[in-house]
């Protein structure tokens, strides 16, 4: 860890003032906010990150879960313990509080909040280890994951300069539930859909979002889910708790009269940003809920997959996950 | 079958809590890293970047200037360290020879290249990383993948294998290999030096105090009797703590040199690189049988890896050649050499990842038979050791299959693969047998009694979480009387009277012989004091007494006695000392004409959910012939810790080097998977306690170790009912598992 100046924001403009003279707000950034710290100490204690300028922003009033007219508007520093437990999000998105709970220990999800978990970062070991050549951190050095133990990362979204995994549960059910970000800036606020929050690596993975200096996540929307809507989150690793997923799937389906008439699918564990799937949605649409509609939905979700050497296995992992996860909600 | 008291001796065989238990749950145990000491300052390694080559370059002068910083020691100012000769009769171990700083060669990722001290922990890691260092780097070969090349050693040969084999009617001829592990105890390896220009005292993170005092006085150029060692609690070892590793001589040199205490504890990621591991090992086994299941021939031919200017084996057939019957066997084993740091041992070395492949061959022999595994087993129980000719000291190895089986109620297995269900879940039952040698070390042990009444038991061994402390105290009790709550262990310090380390499952039998002498020979000054003119019993032969309760009796009176410390008082006697000591095992007159082990088995249940290529093991039985169990709380929990690393060692552990730079790469515990408290099975763990006399007087063996051995084989063996996929690469993985062709 390198040395560093530590305030802390007493409001909103504050924060954003304090932050917005960063030239960027993607790897390497100069100002960084911290809220649970969960993903940002680690990678100070890494020097993966190296903010001169650390901005506690756990005093502003960015805690609350309101249920509104239209949804749920979720403070950016609500922690993924409580957002798990809320009474409207277990009973209104379980998706949301199952994915939340297959995450991480119990002790991170008192620490981590929802803005954090927005911005978690890759577990790629490269990224990890300031020795190894990696394009997200060091743009221009080369990816020593490609050729290398590849085994967790991507086979959707990937590019020749960056195989890395986006490693978040929440943000595969924010996908599936049509979630927004309400970030403020320099020039006010804004609302984002959560399907262009985050961007592909392309030949520039050093970029992750769409966040610009002085940007402050304040919240997350959810729209109320059409009526009857079943969502469920299945997550499939190695070992029964505290792992990053191989494969997720996250699932909001409504059947109508027998049929499917609204339907969001997402997979996590295997795409460089969480991985929505209008391939997928598009198969299952108008459809039974049947196997051979989520075997279709299955076959088109990982049509573009691309393996590395180690990780092919990850497709059909996925593919069994995503009807299985089809299944559950629809039975 | 272990009752609550089976010896009708109170303070041996029962359920005792540990006597360090409250310190340790109040957070009072002081670890070796807790100690601090006025002027400590804190010392952060700098480690190679490459595997293999040379430092060309190193620059420190920017590092040098930052805040806090004191000293940067490299090669050049380090100053001496000596070299211990590899040959030294045991006396001086250790798994990595060359002092740290002594070349500018590096033979693997993370070799220490320079160490700085500073005032805080933070300020010397932020120098650390500045420290500029360039080199020569050599393309590394880490490959997993063994050939042999260099020369084999026969570790035991019978009869004639090749013939035993080729003409057997049914052959198994498979490779099996098990990965590099990586021992990861919670407490990190750590050392806390202190030097007061004449005298060295070093907090260590150890499982053997002694060799690590005479291996520190060694390097460090002084007398053993200027050099001590304090380890009073250790946050679990696992083997790795065994011999020392470099950081102990950097801690230990800087506080030479900078006249200071210094604080060195490595990091989670240092202990993938630079605290050893087991190696990886690649095996083939062949086995010849006839029709009826009888083995006509065992070979088992076992390559491991090893570093570039180590010889450390693993000794895969450990266990081999006195577990079946078999008129022919041979166990070969040779090293490969790799540019990965030195290995070590981690629990139960060789038969651990030896009884994978033994066992798992033994199953794959009785697939072939389409006969049971267990029937298998129990057709080929030997009556002796085959290997040497000798009879087994204690060996129940029977015993452990038939009731093992029936606890497990494996009679209901139907062998068919994939065929036993619940729901969407298949159900598979798989079986091991394991072993462990049995030994005792030499011990030296005082056991004073006190004027209050209390006792306290001083030997230079260390409690590495095993529950030493406790089965001390229970010795002690035993052998005269004083409750539990009045006796203090004094060990883990090398001024104490020398005693064993703690590896090989040896610390409770070779305690016993000495602490039963050092007991008596406490008891008899007490008798003395009691019979000497003017005292409570006056004029009565010694021999007339009896101690009972801790109270000093004449035979046959039924009257209340004297408490010992009573007699003590009487005397004007502060306190008693009586001092034992027992060699070596190897030493005993009937050394060579019994063969000690310890024996057990394992019976698995996994459930496979082929939908969701979810794998987990549900339920173990589990069945240990230990020689007699001195303390029926800390053996379980001893056998219990063992059988969930063997989870981890089934299906999760395997330290992953990167092919080009030759780094563990998944050097942290979220990418090195262990198993969590979520993927813990069902446990029921029978001890059968037939005490093994020849041993030692209460007939205990040791437990630490054999509870690890066999469980991977009966997982695999189990997955392989499940799924019909024979796993001979651990770990088992999903992508493994995704071949099956079991479907529901």
């Amino acid at each position: 860890m390198q040395a560093f100046q530590f305030m802390r924001a007493n409001s909103i403009q504050h924060a954003i003032g304090a932050a917005a003279h960063a030239s960027t707000a993607q790897q390497g950034a100069s100002v960084r906010y911290v809220a649970g710290g969960t993903t940002l100490l680690d990678l100070m204690k890494l020097d993966v990150e190296y903010p001169q300028l650390v901005i506690d922003i756990n005093r502003l009033p960015l805690g609350e879960v309101e249920h509104t007219a239209t949804g749920l508007k979720i403070g950016a520093l609500v922690r993924n313990a409580d957002l798990a437990q809320h009474p409207v999000v277990k009973r209104d998105y379980p998706v949301l509080s199952e994915a939340l709970l297959s995450g991480a220990s119990g002790q991170l999800r008192n620490m981590a909040t929802t803005s954090g978990n927005l911005l978690q970062r890759t577990r790629c070991m490269y990224f990890r280890d300031t020795a190894m050549a990696c394009n997200k951190r060091q743009p221009g050095s080369g990816c020593a994951a490609i050729a290398g133990v590849n085994r967790m990362l991507a086979v959707l979204g990937t590019s020749e300069h960056c195989i890395a995994t986006n490693p978040s549960d929440m943000n595969v059910a924010l996908m599936a539930l049509d979630a927004s970000v309400v970030i403020h800036g320099l020039r006010g606020e804004r609302q984002v859909p959560i399907g262009e929050f985050f961007v592909l690596p392309g030949g520039d993975p050093q970029r992750e979002n769409v966040l610009e200096p002085g940007d402050l996540i304040t919240h997350v929307l959810l729209p109320a889910p059409p009526a009857g809507t079943r969502s469920h989150y299945l997550k499939l690793r190695d070992r029964a708790s505290y792992e990053f997923a191989l494969a997720s799937a996250a699932v909001a389906v409504q059947v109508v009269d027998g049929h499917i008439q609204h339907v969001r699918v997402a997979l996590g564990g295997v795409g460089t940003r969480p991985w929505r799937s209008p391939e997928a949605e598009q198969a299952l649409k108008g459809r039974a809920p049947n196997e051979t509609a989520f075997t279709a939905a299955a076959e088109a979700a990982l049509r573009d997959a691309r393996p590395q050497s180690q990780n092919a296995f990850k497709i059909e992992l996925a593919r069994r996950c995503l009807r299985h996860a089809l299944a559950t909600a629809t039975a | 079958m272990l009752t609550s008291n089976p010896s009708g001796m109170p303070f041996i065989g029962g359920r005792f809590a540990r006597v360090d238990g409250p310190l340790k749950v109040t957070g009072r145990a002081e670890y070796s890293s807790d100690y601090n000491f006025p002027g400590l300052l804190y010392a952060v390694p700098v480690c190679a970047t490459i595997s293999t080559g040379k430092i060309t370059h190193m620059d420190t002068s920017h590092a040098i200037k930052m805040p806090g910083v004191h000293e940067i020691f490299t090669r050049a100012n380090i100053g001496p360290l000596q070299r211990v000769p590899k040959h030294n009769h045991g006396q001086m171990i250790l798994d990595e020879h060359r002092p740290p700083l002594a070349d500018d060669v590096i033979r693997y990722w993370g070799q220490y290249v320079a160490v700085v001290v500073a005032d805080t922990f933070e300020q010397a890691t932020a120098a650390a990383r500045r420290v500029h260092v360039e080199y020569d780097a050599h393309t590394p070969d880490v490959r997993m993948a063994m050939t042999t090349g260099g020369k084999t050693d026969i570790d035991s040969h019978r009869g004639d294998t090749q013939t035993g084999f080729s003409t057997a009617p049914v052959k198994i001829d498979q490779t099996y290999s098990t990965p590099i592990e990586t021992h990861n105890p919670i407490e990190l390896h750590a050392s806390v030096a202190t030097w007061d220009g004449h005298n060295f005292t070093l907090y260590e993170t150890t499982q053997s105090i002694m060799n690590h005092r005479r291996v520190m006085a060694a390097m460090l150029g002084v007398p053993v009797e200027r050099m001590r060692i304090v380890m009073k609690f250790l946050g679990s070892g696992f083997g790795g703590k065994l011999w020392p590793w470099p950081h102990a001589l950097l801690a230990a040199a800087a506080a030479r040199n900078l006249e200071r205490p210094i604080k060195l504890v490595v990091s989670r990621k240092m202990m993938f690189e630079d605290v050893g591991h087991r190696p990886n090992t690649q095996q083939r086994m062949r086995l010849g049988a006839d029709h009826d299941g009888r083995l006509l021939s065992l070979q088992q031919d076992y390559l491991c890896s090893t570093a570039p200017n180590e010889n450390n084996k693993e000794p895969c057939g450990e266990a081999t050649p006195f577990l079946y019957s078999t008129p022919n066997l041979r166990v070969t084993g040779g090293l490969v050499r790799r540019d990965i740091a030195p290995s070590t041992a981690m629990r139960g070395p060789g038969a651990v990842p030896g009884l994978f492949a033994v066992e798992s061959a033994m199953d794959e022999l009785a697939v072939a038979l389409d006969m049971d595994p267990v029937q298998l087993r129990q057709r080929n129980e030997p009556k002796i050791d085959e290997s040497r000719n000798v009879p087994f000291s204690s060996r129940h190895m029977s015993e452990c299959l038939s009731e093992g089986a029936k606890k497990f109620g494996w009679d209901k297995r139907n062998p068919k693969i994939g065929s036993m269900r619940e729901g969407d879940t298949i159900l598979g039952w798989g079986m091991a047998s394991c072993a462990w040698m049995a030994a005792r070390l030499p011990a030296d042990v005082s056991v004073e009694l006190h004027a209050d009444n209390t006792a306290r038991v001083l030997s230079a061994t260390q409690d590495i979480g095993t529950g030493t402390y406790t089965v001390l105290a229970q010795l002690v009790a035993e052998y005269t009387g004083i409750p539990l709550d009045r006796i203090t262990v004094d060990i883990g310090d090398s001024k104490l009277p020398p005693g064993p380390l703690s590896g090989g499952s040896m610390v409770t039998a070779s305690v016993i012989p000495a602490t039963k002498q050092a007991a008596e020979a406490a008891l008899h000054q007490v008798m003395q004091a009691a019979t000497q003119p003017g005292a409570a019993f006056a004029g009565t032969a010694m021999d007339e007494l009896r101690v009972e309760n801790g109270r000093v009796r004449r035979k046959g009176d039924a009257g209340n006695g004297r408490s010992l410390g009573s007699i003590l008082a009487d005397a004007h006697l502060d306190r008693v000392s009586g001092k034992g000591s027992s060699k070596s095992s190897s030493k005993d007159a009937d050394a060579d004409k019994l063969s000690f082990h310890s024996y057990g088995t394992h019976f698995v249940e996994v459930r496979w959910q082929p939908r969701i290529a979810r794998l987990r093991v549900h339920r173990l039985v589990t069945m240990i012939d230990g020689g007699r169990i001195i303390n029926e709380r800390t053996a379980r929990n001893q056998i219990e810790g063992a059988i969930v690393m063997g989870v981890g060692m089934a299906l999760f552990e395997q330290t992953e080097y990167d092919a080009r730079s030759g780094a563990p790469i998944n050097s942290n515990l979220a990418d090195y998977l262990v198993a969590t408290h979520a993927d813990q099975p069902a446990l029921d763990v029978t001890f059968l306690d037939y005490p093994d006399y020849a041993l030692n007087p209460l007939g205990a063996r040791g437990v630490g170790e054999i509870g690890l051995a066999g469980v991977a084989p009966a997982i695999a063996n189990a997955v392989y009912h499940a799924t019909g996929v024979r796993v001979r690469q651990l770990p088992i993985r999903i992508e493994d598992l995704l071949q099956s062709r079991v479907s529901v």
